[in-house]
Formats: C-alpha cells, structure tokens, sequence
C-alpha cells in the first residue's frame, strides 16, 4: 500500500530499474508492494526497489560454472534418499503408477512406454459437470473387446456352432447393448453362418467349417474383436477434480483419445513422453519431461530447483527427438572417442575410431582428465593471462 | 605456461609396414630363457624391447629404467588372421562390396548422392552421416549383379565367430582370411569413405592381420615370487603360444604337410590371435591360465570399472593424500579441520624460500623430519632435491638456505587442505578446510559440517589432500572453503546447519522457562565469543534473570527480521500468528527475538527460509562463520550446562493409559473380526475395481492403522511433554512421534511390499498359526511395545519387515549410482557461457539463457531470483 502522491514516485523507481530487471520481476514486486497491509514511505519504497536490484544481480550465474555437473548431482544426489518400489493410488485406489526411483529412472532413460503409462482427460463443458456424462465419455474411451463382456462361450461341435453368453453385469458396466456386439460379429469375416440372437446369447452355427481347429479359430476372432473404445485404454475412471469430472485411465493411446467426443483437446495429459513426442511435439515433450521429473521429486518430498530439471530436460531434447540420457542416446554420441570409451563398451569405440580414422580433439571434460590437461570449466576457461613486468 | 598442449590424437589401423617399421626386431622364436635364465634375443622377452632391471641400459635406446619407454617388435604370420574386433565390419565389407572388382555394389550415380549426403552431415550431425553408412551398406548388400563388372555376387554366411562361408552354386565354400585379404585390396580408395572408413589411416585389408606388433616389455612385466621363480604376464603367456603355432604352421608348410593339418595350425593360430585381443568372444572357449582362471588379455585390460579407462585414467591415484577416521570437535571452526600430528609430518607444503620467511624455513629445516613443525625434503635452485631425514647436520644445512630455494615443510595450522567423504555425490562432498593440527591419531570435523558430507562418526573414514600450487591453493581458499558453500546449488537453501543436540539446545535455552542468572548468561556468552555488554535482565526482582531469548538475541544482526512457525507448531500446538500460547510462532524483530523457539525449522541443516537462511543469504560470509562458529556453540553449552539424556522412564506411560490402548486393541480386534465375518458370508462390498479380498485386505489395513495412530494419541497424551524424548521428537533434534508410540505404545503392522506378512509356509507365515488365518496377530501385527518387549513370534516379524528395508538399501544404492553416473557423464561439458547461455565444450547450444532467467538456484532465495515478499519485511517488517 502506497499513497497516492506517492504513485508518481513509484513510476520513477520502475523506470529506473526497468533496464536492469526482468519485467515479470518488478511486476511482482509492484504488485507486493500494493497488496502490502502496510503503507510505505519514499524511503522504504527505494530500500524495497534497491535491495531487490542487488539481489537479482547477486543472484545472477556466473560464465564458467560447470552447470551440467551440478544439475546432474543436484537429481542423483536425492535418488540415494529415494525409496524403492513406491506404488502410489493416482487419486483413486483402482490404479497404481510407478514413482520415486524406478520412475525417475524410466524417465532419463527415455524409455519407449513407461511401465504405468496413464492419462488424465478432461472434458468439454458439456461432459465435465455431470458425473452420468463424463462416465458416457468414460465408456467411449475404455477399450471393450467381446471377451471382455463375455460370460462363458460353447463350442458345439456336433453343428459346428458357437454359443456366446453374455453378462449382464458387465455389459451395462462398459455400456454394451447386444445389438453393437451383434453388429461387430456381423462386420467380421468369418464365413458363411447362421446367427440366432437371444436375449443374453449369440449363437453362430458355420456350414462351411470342417474342421475343429478353424472353429477354435473362429470363436478366438469372435472375442478378441474390439467392440469400441481407443486401443490401450485397459480402465477408465471418472472422478472429480476441483469442480470438473475428470477421467484417468490405465494405459495411454494419445492420439486416439484426442479424437474422442467430449474430450477436451486442450486438456488432455498422459505420461507417456514418446507418445506426446509424436503427437505433439518435441518442445511438448520436453515440457513433459519437466513435470514428470519434477512430479517425481516432489511427491517424494525431495526439494530439488527446477532449473536444474528443466537442463536435463533441454539435454534429452536438445537434437529434436528424444534421447536418452546414457549410452544410446547423449553420452553415445558425443563426438570425442576417449570420453565414449571411458563411459561404457570401451573397446567397441576404440575399434570404431579405428576404422574410420576419428580425430580426438580434446576439447571436453573427460579426455582432458584423461590426458591430465586443464579443463576448460570454470576457472579453466579463463585464456586471458596477465604477465607482470611485460608491456 | 610452457607446457606441450595435446592438440589431438588420430586414430587408425596399423598398416604391416607401419608395424615393420616400428618393430625393433622380429620375434622368432617360442623359448624365452635359455638355461641361466637370460632372455633368448629373438623371443619375446627380447632385452631389445625394453629395459625391465634397474641400472640396465637400454640396448635399443640408451635410457635407464623409468626413460625408456619401451620398444614393439613384431611377429610375421605364416598365414593371416582376422582381428576379432572387426568380423562384423568385414561381414559387412564382403556383403557390401563385389567379389570380383572390389566396387561397393551400387550404381556411380547412387554412389556419389550418397558420398554427399555424407560428406554433407560428416561434421556436423555424425549421429544422421553414421546412419547414411549403414543404409549404403544395407543397400549394396541387396544387389546380386555388380553393376561395374557384372559379375555375379554370391551369399556371404558368418558362423561365428570367425568363420566366413559363400554360398555360390556348386556348394557352400569357406572363405580364407587370405582370399578376403585380396578382395579387400581391390577395394578401391574412393568407394571406402561411403563404408564409413578412412582409407588414409585405415585400408581395411588391415583387419587381417599378416604380421602382429609385440608389445614393449613395461606393458607386460613379469613378476618374481618368491623362490625365485618367474611368473610371466598373461600377455606374455599369450604372445608365446601365437609364436609357437606360427612357428610349427610353418614347419608344417615348408615339410608339406597335408591341407588338413595346415588347416588346423590355421585355425589354432586365429584362435591364439583372437584371445589375445579379446579373452569374451561369446563362441570361443577363453583361454586359461593352467591354474583354470582366464587370462586377462587387452581387452579386459581396457574395459570395466577396475579397466584401464576407467581405472586408470579417468579416475588417478594421487599423492599428498591421506585416510583415518574421523570424530566430531565441536569446538574447532566449520573451515577447519583436525589433523593429526602423525599426518602433518607426513604430508607437506612445498614454500619457497623469501628474504620474508627465511628464519622461519631455517628453524623448518633445524627441526627436520621427526619434529613438528619440520620439513622432509629442500629442493635447491639447481633442482637438487634434499631428504632431510639422511642429513646429519642439519642446523649447517640450515644456515645454508637462501631465497629460491623450495623448502618441502610440514603442515602446519592454516594451510589450506582439502577434504572428502565417499560417496562423492554432489560437490560439497569435497570442500576445503583449513587445517588445524592436534593431538590424536583422526581427522576431526565439526558437527555442523556433518550433513553436505552425510558423514556420522560410527567408524566412518575420510580423505584429505594438500594442495601443491599456489593456484590450487588460491582456488581451494575462494571457492570450496566450508563456509563459502552453506548454500546447496539443489535448492538454493542452508545444507548444513544444526542436528540433533544443536536443536534440542537452543529450544531449551529459548524455551520460555528458561532463566539464567548473571553466571550462567556469562558462561553461555563466554563460549559464543560474545564481547559486549550484558542487556538488561528480563527479571530483576528478587534476583536479575535473564531469557534464553536475550542471550540468543545478541548473536543477531540489529536489523534482522523474521516471522514464522516452529518445528513445535503441530497438532494442538500450533499457532498462525504472533499471538501464541504454545510459543510456537517465532517472532523476530530488528534483531531480537520475542517470541518463539529456535527448533530445527529455525535453525536445523536443510531447512530453506528458516532463521539460519535468511542469516546467511542476508549477511556477509564473516557473519556466516560467525554464525556457525560461535552461536551454535552456545546452544551446545546450555544443553551442556542443563543436561540432556533419555531414560526408560520417558517412554514409560502409565497403568491408566496402558488399559485405554487395551481396550482400543480389542475394539479393533472386534472389528477386524466382524470385516471376516462379513467376508466370510458374502455380505462384504467390494471397492470398485478390486476383487473382494482385496477390499477385504485394504481394510483391515485400514482398521490397524487407524488402531495404532489411536495407541500413539493417547500414549502421546500421558508422556509429559517436557521430557527429554519428546521434546527430541518435538523439536526435530531426533526421532520422531512415531518413534516414540512404538516405544511406548505399540510397534504396529510389520509390512513387506506394503502388505501385510504372507509368505513363509503355506498359506502362514509361521507353523504357529492355522492356514489362511486372515487375523492380525498371524499376519505380522505387532500389539507390543519396544519398551515391554516383543515376544518370539512378534520378532520374527520385525526382522522380517527390517530385512525388507536392508535389502531395498542395497538395491536402491546400486541402481541410483548408475543413474547419477550416467547424468554426470551425459551433463559434465555443459558450462555457462560469458554470454550467459548455456553451451557444451564442443559447441552446441542448449539453452540460450541459463533457465531461461539467468539465476543461480544456489545464489536464488529458494530458487526464487527476488523473494519479494522477504525484502517488504526486511524493509518495513512484518507488522505495523
């Protein structure tokens, strides 16, 4: 809180520091300033403006600092303190996802499906108030084959028919009704055949069929035809977050949620990096890989800064695919053969160098400490030298 | 400055002259020693190859021990052999290439537009020219028909793992090293650089090997056990079995013999070769010792943890270094450490001798080896080194020094040295300090410097190291001092700071009851190096007295300000405000503390925007040391001057609360029993999504959960607050609540995987319960305390639980290491650049700002860059 008089006086201290702060920071400290209980006099108003310009420059990094190295350290040293195997309920008791080590370690090895995957879908106004809507769009999304509404199947073998049972219970849980099942049976090909339709039960005679292993055949076509829902997708839940329902499944197919009636395009999260890679993107990805690295830490209570995420994040999508941190991926392709032979499969990169005459130039970290030559980090970088007496 | 700079190493494949060339002489024959024991010239112990015996000359050199670098000679093979670490690239090679002229099996035109492709992305993006390779060499393979010669192209089989065969119309044919040999010289030059080879350095026909350079001697030494008998190198051992077949393959072709034996001398010779680069070829049985243990050839000799890349270079032994244990001194500064007197003799400095130090270095040098503080060597001017300890007459030597000389002294107190826990896991794992020699035979640490090393005095060892340049020195004193790194760059907040009696210190001496008459205040200021005057005293009737506040406040700076909660606000005790009745909101104003404790949420090691913080981010790095030195030390005195122990009877709750958390135990007995029941007739819910003995599980969990926090709760309720247990828990010096129900009250469910105990025997865990009991009691529920004892069944499920926890430890350190190992490796040329972006060594860019704000998280207020919010109260305070 300011005075009035003083507003002019405020605008004064902006603009004398606008050059030296970023903008978002003197927003901030315009907007404390204001919502502040207490009123501020000029002096303190300056005191406020100067100590804050003195602690943005004294915050600022300086050139040499080995970062790499210190991000580095600063996401392994907490792995130590990590537990293993935490299985943590994702707001609902029914699903598991894989966190702390296992899951960080997944990350930076840029797995290709990560061993939870999981998506969290919000939905358009129309679907996400009401619990009946979003559980329609729920029941759209979860992946249904026949075998999964399925109570018990006959084989009779005498007319070569086979004799679906279904389950009531289920079929009104994924929201089945026996004409969609009967419609997909009848877009199979399976020959010709008679179909009788009960109330619980499909009964497919076959007149063509001689043979008992192509009946086998048959009845496994039959169950394993999807019925709808996107591919992957093994559970869809519905619940609520803040004032929305949401939906959270178990198993991730991006690009086929996307296109699901009543889900929100905009809002659509999965875990899954290489799937958002494809779909939307490396800088998408890149983002993902911040917040599931940060998501780790944080559930674990691990205070780590984001910059140091954001880094390893930036490595990982630097080239505008997803690499991985280790041997197939960043540390395989750095260009000096000694730092490659000194990580991992030493004897393969010699060989390689070898045969296609590789030059080692020397220039990293770890061939210099091969060779015992200064690195060029830190005060290593400086090449300016001050000769006393000369000139 | 006028060291030779390494500006880069080629590498390539040995062409047969080149090895000729190099090779001092040929190696001919399979004896070594002739009877007495003499190397046999021409073996290959050759003397020609290396001086191995002190004061022996170099025949081929001229260089003692220590200069000769050792020479190679080599063998000339009967017949070629494959190397055995290019049988995939000559696989690819024969497929890829014609049979006949040696062209890559692609068309002129395909062959230029790929040769650009490559040429195009070679320096720039090797990943994408490394990949052009490969689909050139798939390509050529498809063809059957060379499209310059037309010749036809036949089927190239590899049995591993050395065997070529073709597959042409009159039957499968094996392929010789010495026909491969051939069709690789008439590969021409130009066709090699699409295969991905340099033909400058690397013509492939040199993947076959005709003549095999020996190393030098040095590389392969022989040792002497004792007895007097030699026992040659694996090397060696391998080097005469390759000359001995090539020696009978030989015979056998210059007596004729039939194709099959010389086929078989051929083969035993590709073997020899092959183990000799590579004892693992997956297919070929390894080599032995005659004792049964593989032999180490050069391949093992390189890779691995203990190899020589990783053993050897990347990581070096190094001297002026030393290891003990360590113990705790509180009483020596954070920047310090204790070094014993034993080390200090040991280690040393080298000083150079000044008009300015001169009598200093004398008395050095007088005192000599034995005495502290000494000196071990003098290097004079001309280089001549001095060991004092065979001087006779020192104090002549002494008087014989003068300004140039290097004097090699002892450590002495001040030098700068620094200092190493294992594991090596974040920077502050090796920090600098100045050491201090005392008495003893370990290094000794302040507490305060425990955490950033994760270091605990239970036996632990760490490793010290003397800086020898005045750079290094100078860069140890600025950068890594302790004091100059209380601040994690993880966080940006204190790592170190207090532990456990530091904490239940200082809250005793704050604590609102506290007060001290003049002596006491006068001690507790004495041991912080307080110099003014006392304040006023709080009470000065019947007796002045004064707070624990007070004599904390005088360690404060006079415009320090802070408001915030305590460790001790929880649960019933906790306040918001400043209007407090627990004395949990900590108050500080202008630098005086009004109300609330100093806990481990003021003070405590890891605790970002506590009091301690906001001291040291705020103030100069004199006032840090200040700080840690000084008033930490008066929170140790007044838990000194108090008393502080635990005792059975803090845990001990009384016969009422005792009958309480029985009666709580059979209510929920009860109501596990009735889950069964209704499990048992069906009637049970399931939770949606799991099956119903699930649900049944997930809430009997529930209920023994809900039934052990109750017996903490009221065994909470009948401890008296202010003994020394709890108010450790309280506080956060050590333990914590649940520590104490289950010292008190009752351990809980034991758990494995987060279930309860199921396996075991069949269907039980133990042979003392009926099969699929669900009760609690046989599936690992503990009803006893620590303090009444756990009875037999009851500790076999605690040591079945904490065998859970041990092997997760072992499991967890090994697959984080990798991790941090593999980030470290993937991270560690990234620097920030005097433009303030982000760049590798080589060049390429990763980030254009540094977090895209240019901020240090270690220099950021809690990875904020302005923390706003903590400038409006350092400016105007919290309230008006």
């Amino acid at each position: 809180m300011i005075l009035n008089e003083d507003e002019e006086f405020l605008n004064e201290l902006i603009e004398n520091v606008k050059k030296e702060m970023p903008q978002n920071i003197i927003n901030d400290i315009v907007r404390s300033i204001k919502e502040s209980q207490i009123q501020l006099t000029r002096n303190e108003l300056k005191k406020v403006f100067s100590l804050a310009l003195e602690d943005y420059n004294n915050s600022k990094i300086e050139p040499g600092e080995a970062i790499g190295t210190v991000s580095a350290q600063s996401i392994g040293e907490p792995g130590t303190q990590m537990t293993l195997r935490t299985f943590h309920y994702a707001g609902v008791r029914e699903l598991n996802v894989t966190l702390g080590l296992p899951r960080l370690i997944e990350i930076v090895d840029a797995r290709k499906i990560p061993s939870t995957p999981m998506m969290t879908i919000y939905l358009i106004d129309e679907y996400n108030k009401d619990r009946e809507r979003a559980l329609e769009v729920a029941k759209r999304i979860e992946y249904t084959k026949v075998e999964n509404v399925i109570q018990s199947t006959d084989l009779d073998l005498s007319n070569m028919s086979i004799t679906l049972k279904f389950d009531s219970e289920m079929m009104n849980d994924k929201g089945v009704t026996i004409e969609e099942i009967d419609k997909v049976i009848s877009k199979l090909k399976l020959g010709e055949y008679v179909k009788e339709i009960d109330e619980d039960r499909i009964t497919l005679t076959f007149t063509e069929i001689e043979n008992i292993t192509s009946l086998f055949k048959l009845r496994d076509k039959i169950l394993s035809a999807k019925i709808k829902g996107v591919k992957d997708i093994k559970r869809a839940i519905v619940q609520k977050r803040g004032d929305e329902y949401v939906i959270i499944t178990d198993g991730s197919n991006l690009a086929g949620v996307l296109g699901v009636k009543g889900v929100d395009p905009t809002r659509v999260e999965t875990n899954n990096i290489h799937e958002v890679e494809k779909v939307l993107g490396i800088e998408a990805a890149r983002e993902l890989i911040v917040r599931e690295l940060k998501r780790v830490l944080d559930e674990q209570g691990l205070d780590v800064d984001i910059r140091h995420v954001i880094l390893v994040s930036d490595v990982m999508t630097r080239t505008g695919t997803v690499k991985q941190i280790g041997r197939h991926g960043v540390s395989g392709e750095k260009v000096s053969v000694l730092a490659r032979a000194a990580f991992e499969v030493t004897v393969k990169h010699l060989l390689e160098a070898a045969a296609a005459g590789s030059i080692e130039e020397f220039k990293g970290v770890m061939e210099n400490i091969i060779i015992g030559q200064p690195i060029k980090l830190g005060t290593g970088m400086v090449e300016l030298v001050m000769r006393p007496g000369k000139g | 400055m006028d060291d030779k700079v390494i500006k880069g190493v080629k590498f390539g494949l040995l062409s047969p002259e080149e090895i000729r060339k190099m090779s001092v002489t040929a190696i001919i024959t399979s004896e070594v020693y002739d009877e007495d024991g003499t190397p046999i010239e021409g073996s290959v112990m050759d003397p020609r190859l290396g001086v191995i015996e002190p004061g022996q000359k170099c025949p081929t050199c001229g260089n003692q021990i220590g200069q000769c670098p050792g020479h190679f000679g080599h063998i000339e093979l009967v017949r070629p052999v494959i190397h055995i670490g290019y049988v995939k690239d000559i696989y690819e090679l024969l497929k890829a290439t014609c049979r006949h002229c040696g062209r890559v099996l692609l068309s002129d035109e395909e062959i230029q537009r790929y040769l650009r492709m490559y040429k195009a992305t070679k320096n720039r993006w090797p990943s994408i020219a490394s990949r052009v390779i490969d689909y050139v060499k798939k390509a050529a393979a498809k063809n059957t028909i060379c499209p310059h010669c037309s010749e036809k192209q036949y089927k190239i089989k590899l049995e591993k793992p050395i065997t070529f065969y073709e597959e042409r119309g009159e039957g499968v044919i094996k392929l010789t090293p010495s026909e491969i040999r051939e069709r690789f010289e008439r590969i021409p030059n130009e066709d090699l650089e699409i295969l991905g080879f340099d033909p400058n350095s690397s013509r492939p026909e040199w993947m076959i090997l005709t003549v095999l350079p020996v190393p030098p001697i040095i590389m392969r030494p022989s040792i002497m056990i004792e007895g007097g008998i030699r026992a040659e190198d694996d090397l060696t051992h391998k080097l005469v079995d390759i000359v001995r077949i090539n020696e009978r393959l030989k015979d056998s072709l210059d007596s004729g013999a039939p194709q099959l034996i010389i086929d078989d001398l051929w083969d035993l010779l590709q073997y020899h070769v092959a183990t000799y680069f590579d004892n693992e070829i997956p297919g070929l049985p390894p080599a032995k010792h005659r004792s049964g243990r593989p032999l180490r050839t050069i391949a093992q000799r390189l890779k691995g943890k203990e190899g020589r890349f990783r053993g050897n270079l990347s990581g070096k032994r190094v001297d002026f270094s030393a290891r003990t244990v360590i113990s705790p001194d509180p009483n020596i500064s954070i920047d310090e450490v204790g070094v014993p007197v034993d080390i200090a003799k040991t280690l040393t400095v080298p000083e150079k001798v000044t008009k300015w130090n001169i009598e200093r270095m004398r008395q050095y040098v007088i005192n000599g080896p034995e005495t502290w503080p000494g000196a071990n060597y003098i290097i004079r001017t001309d280089g001549r080194r001095i060991d004092l300890r065979y001087v006779k007459d020192r104090k002549a030597l002494a008087e014989s020094i003068e300004p140039g000389f290097i004097v090699e002294r002892h450590l002495i107190n001040g030098d700068v040295s620094l200092f190493n826990r294992q594991p090596s896991l974040h920077r502050i794992s090796i920090m600098a300090h100045k050491v201090r020699i005392l008495p003893g035979k370990t290094f000794r640490l302040n507490l305060l410097v425990c955490p950033p090393y994760n270091a605990d005095f239970d036996g632990d060892e760490m490793n010290f190291h003397v800086p020898q340049s005045e750079e290094a020195r100078a860069e140890a004193k600025e950068i890594m001092l302790v004091h100059k790194n209380i601040l994690t760059p993880r966080y940006g907040g204190p790592i170190m700071g207090g532990t456990q009696d530091y904490i239940s210190g200082a809250y005793l001496l704050t604590n609102k009851a506290t007060l001290l008459e003049e002596e006491e205040v006068r001690e507790l200021l004495a041991a912080g190096k307080y110099g003014g005057e006392l304040p006023e005293p709080a009470i000065l009737s019947p007796r002045p007295y004064w707070t624990g506040k007070q004599v904390v406040s005088l360690f404060l700076p006079e415009d320090f300000t802070f408001h915030g909660p305590a460790n001790i606000s929880s649960g019933n005790r906790a306040c918001k405000d400043e209007l407090c009745d627990h004395d949990s909101y900590i108050v500080i104003k202008n630098g005086i503390l009004l109300e609330g404790v100093f806990d481990k949420k003021a003070i405590g090691n890891q605790q970002p925007e506590s009091v301690l913080h906001w001291l040291i981010k705020e103030y100069t790095e004199d006032y840090s040391l200040k700080v840690m030195d000084d008033m930490f030390k008066v929170f140790l005195k007044f838990s000194e001057m108090r008393g502080f122990t635990m005792t059975l009877q803090d845990v001990t709750i009384s016969l009422q609360a005792v009958k309480k958390i029985e009666e709580k135990i059979k209510s929920s007995l009860e109501e596990v029993d009735a889950l069964i029941n209704q499990y048992n007739q069906g009637k049970l819910e399931p939770i949606p999504g799991r099956t119903l003995e699930e649900t049944l599980e997930s809430k009997i969990l529930d209920t023994l959960d809900r039934l052990r926090n109750d017996a903490g709760e009221i065994a909470a309720t009948h401890l008296d607050p202010f003994n020394d247990a709890y108010i450790m828990a309280r506080t956060g010096a050590r333990g914590s609540l649940l520590n104490l129900t289950q010292m008190s009250a009752m351990l809980g469910q034991q758990s494995i995987r987060g279930e309860r105990l199921s396996r075991g025997y069949n269907g039980r865990v133990l042979p003392h319960y009926k099969m699929n009991d669900i009760s609690p009691e046989a599936k690992g529920f503990i009803f006893s305390s620590f303090k009444r004892g756990l009875n037999p069944i009851e500790m076999f499920y605690h040591a079945a639980a904490g065998r859970e926890g041990l092997v997760d430890t072992a499991v967890r350190t090994s697959q984080s290491g990798y991790m941090q190992r593999r980030l470290v490796n993937a991270l560690s040329d990234l620097r920030i650049e005097y433009d303030g972006s982000v760049r590798s060594l080589s060049g390429e860019m990763i980030q254009p700002l540094y977090g895209y704000d240019g901020v240090h998280p270690m220099k950021s207020a809690h990875g904020k860059a302005v923390d706003i919010n903590r400038i409006m109260e350092r400016v105007a305070g919290w309230k008006r």
